[in-house]
């Protein structure tokens, strides 16, 4: 019984990680590429929910989990021409500032077009409930989250490791001065890094709006949690044993791989910022 | 061209300075007599949604009042601040009263910050209204001579739903988890919970202590689910209640869910077909009274929304502190503290009239328990509240459901 209890709580924990890898792929990609510290990824996770809202009211909640991704990351490829784009040789404190006070603007953006009440939003009743599977209690929505999100993980290391597409990110995140020197220019190819990851985050913020509560400061809340799972290595597993240390855990964590082991558990050893 | 560009600018800018240094004076000498009101209230973090709502209530309660002549023939002022965290209200608060004018401090929502702000008051020796912080310790051991209590205290939440479990047979001899915001107003609330439960053999199994950052209630969940009790019971506040609400319905476990404070921002923010069960409020836009009424029509009218509790409070309190100063003829903290010590009675728009207990300054009103309508019966997205009957009853003293003096002693 302790032990269905522990290993039900480690699986939880799994598929929230795995969620909550869904936002930090992106910021860690965006890191790699264009050495900018985005700290204004978690407002496109806000805004991913709240047009996932605006979506659901006319085409229902299928729909608005793709379109949600696709509207934001439109606006992806003008927050990169405009204003990322002149920080990727620039000092990284710079890009940090920038981005910050972006995601600050975003927030108050959000206020001024949907107010600061929390927006109601809920998920189709065909999704609600448990799933048992032997002893072991489900979420039916987590579950699907789960899918969708292996679906997306399984689409991004398919792009980076088997396309051609793949292979110029990989050698522009090793050795962007070669990569030019060999006449690609990795401009467009940071747009579309910038449009992956803004699109994921605000698939995230989509997928979770039904489950949390949906608010201007919803972005600020998810940006502390991604950059978390980022240092601790790419692959986030928050654990979540005892629900009162599980907070307190992800950190204790954080501090001990930033002691032992910087790069992360997974992370690989990138030249340019050694 | 640019030093062309820069002339025009400099020179309209001359311009401007120079009629503000001609038009201004008036308008401040027109204004010196304001009547200023400091007002704090959260407006970021996990009640800032509340607070908008008490933003627009006061601001509403400022224009009608400044339309019928304003106080003593003076304009009221009401100057709203975020009050971000109990240290920074307290600093703000001091600087409200010592630099700013203002002569009295209202608002609050966070019973953390109204206890440092309570303590600024006192040293001041100025007023400090307190709306919408329920803390029972706040009215007990931290009590004090220049604060007044407008919400309804915790133990009143716990036995306005305590009736209605009560009367469903939900209470003696039955299991209870409780889920409690671990801040000062949790720790208060499952205080009274605990009271409440050992008074009524209700037997407490488990409670969870909840970070007031928590999104993620999903390890809750299957800890309750373990634990099995007949009712899970929600001492939470702010985004932490509709989180709950949202992820118990998703994990769709048995147990009826029930809960002590929800303000109704929180519930309409769950969204239909996600709440169930019963739950206090102090108020809601169906309480059926002709004040009410009118002041729900306006404010729809003017905001396009039907108001939140937290509007409703700001606004029949800046209308109670107005009265106090115009009967007095004073803005004098002892003068205003006489006036409502003596028990004088304020229209707060419900059927019964509230007043001011004097030994622990606590506004004596109603409450109203509340559950969820039946699906589909909502006719829009802030309609699927059911309003219960209000408590006491119409032949019942207003004080049956708040705590006595040796519940709660306050020495002043």
């Amino acid at each position: 019984m302790e032990l269905t209890f522990l290993l039900e709580q480690v699986v939880n924990g799994l598929v929230l990680g795995g969620y909550y890898l869904l936002i930090a792929l992106g910021l860690s990609l965006i890191f790699s590429v264009g050495g900018i510290v985005n700290m204004a990824h978690g407002a496109f996770y806000a805004f991913g929910a709240y047009v996932s809202l605006e979506i659901t009211k006319y085409l229902g909640f299928g729909p608005a989990v793709i379109l949600s991704p696709i509207a934001v990351g439109a606006l992806g490829i003008l927050f990169e021409r405009f204003l990322l784009r002149r920080f990727y040789t620039a000092d990284p404190i710079l890009s940090l500032l920038v981005t910050f006070g972006l995601a600050m603007v975003a927030e108050q953006l959000i206020r001024i077009l949907w107010g600061a009440a929390p927006l109601p939003a809920s998920m189709p009743a065909s999704l609600k409930g448990p799933v048992m599977i032997g002893d072991f209690l489900f979420s039916r929505y987590r579950l699907l989250l789960l899918a969708v999100v292996a679906v997306v993980l399984a689409g991004i290391w398919f792009l980076l490791h088997k396309t051609s597409f793949g292979r110029v990110v990989r050698a522009g995140i090793q050795r962007p001065d070669m990569v030019a020197a060999l006449g690609i220019r990795l401009q467009p190819y940071m747009t579309t890094i910038v449009v992956l990851g803004v699109g994921m985050a605000a698939m995230g913020g989509a997928l979770f709006a039904p489950i949390a509560v949906v608010h201007p400061a919803m972005g600020a809340e998810i940006i502390t949690v991604a950059f978390v799972v980022v240092v601790i290595g790419g692959l986030g597993i928050t654990i979540h044993f005892l629900p009162a240390a599980g907070e307190a855990s992800m950190y204790v964590l954080m501090i001990l791989i930033l002691l032992f082991r910087p790069r992360g558990l997974l992370g690989e050893r990138i030249e340019k910022f050694e | 061209m640019i030093r062309h560009d820069r002339r025009r600018v400099l020179q309209a800018g001359a311009a401007i300075a120079g009629t503000c240094a001609l038009g201004f004076p008036t308008i401040a000498r027109g204004q010196a007599d304001k009547l200023k009101i400091g007002h704090l209230t959260p407006l970021t973090g996990f009640l800032g949604a509340l607070g908008e709502y008490a933003v627009l209530g006061i601001r509403m309660a400022e224009e009608e009042i400044n339309q019928s002549g304003g106080v003593m023939g003076r304009p009221l002022e009401v100057m709203s601040e975020d009050s971000i965290n109990p240290a920074t209200a307290a600093t703000k608060a001091q600087r409200m009263l010592e630099r700013d004018g203002a002569t009295v401090v209202m608002g609050e929502i966070n019973s953390a910050s109204a206890l440092t702000i309570s303590q600024v008051a006192d040293r001041n020796k100025r007023l400090f209204m307190s709306i919408g912080a329920r803390s029972d310790a706040l009215r007990g051991k931290s009590c004090n001579r220049y604060m007044f209590h407008v919400d309804i205290p915790n133990t009143v939440m716990v036995n306005a739903v305590g009736k209605a479990l009560l009367r469903d047979n939900m209470v003696k001899g039955k299991k209870f988890v409780t889920l409690t915001a671990d801040y000062v107003f949790g720790h208060d609330l499952l205080r009274a919970a605990k009271i409440f439960f050992a008074a009524n053999d209700g037997n407490l199994i488990d409670d969870e202590l909840v970070a007031t950052d928590v999104t993620d209630f999903s390890p809750y969940l299957l800890k309750i689910r373990q634990a099995k009790p007949d009712v899970v019971c929600s001492n939470l506040a702010g985004n932490q209640v509709t989180n709950l609400i949202k992820q118990y319905a998703e994990y769709g476990l048995p147990f009826p869910i029930v809960g002590f404070n929800l303000n109704t921002a929180d519930a309409w923010a769950a969204g239909e077909g996600n709440l169930s069960g019963t739950w206090p409020t102090v108020w809601h836009h169906d309480v059926d009274t002709p004040g009410s009424k009118t002041f729900v029509a306006a404010f729809i009218k003017k905001y396009g929304k039907p108001p939140e509790n937290h509007a409703w409070i700001e606004y029949v309190s800046l209308k109670i502190m107005a009265q106090a100063m115009s009967e007095t003829k004073s803005t004098d903290s002892e003068a205003l503290i006489a006036y409502f010590e003596k028990g004088a009675q304020f229209d707060i728009l419900k059927a019964r009239k509230g007043w001011f207990r004097s030994w622990d300054h606590q506004l004596m009103q109603e409450a109203y328990p509340f559950t969820v309508k039946p699906k589909g019966q909502a006719k829009n997205k802030w309609d699927f509240l059911a309003l219960g009957p209000a408590i006491p009853g119409a032949d019942e003293s207003l004080e049956v459901l708040a705590p006595t003096r040796e519940q709660n002693p306050c020495t002043m």
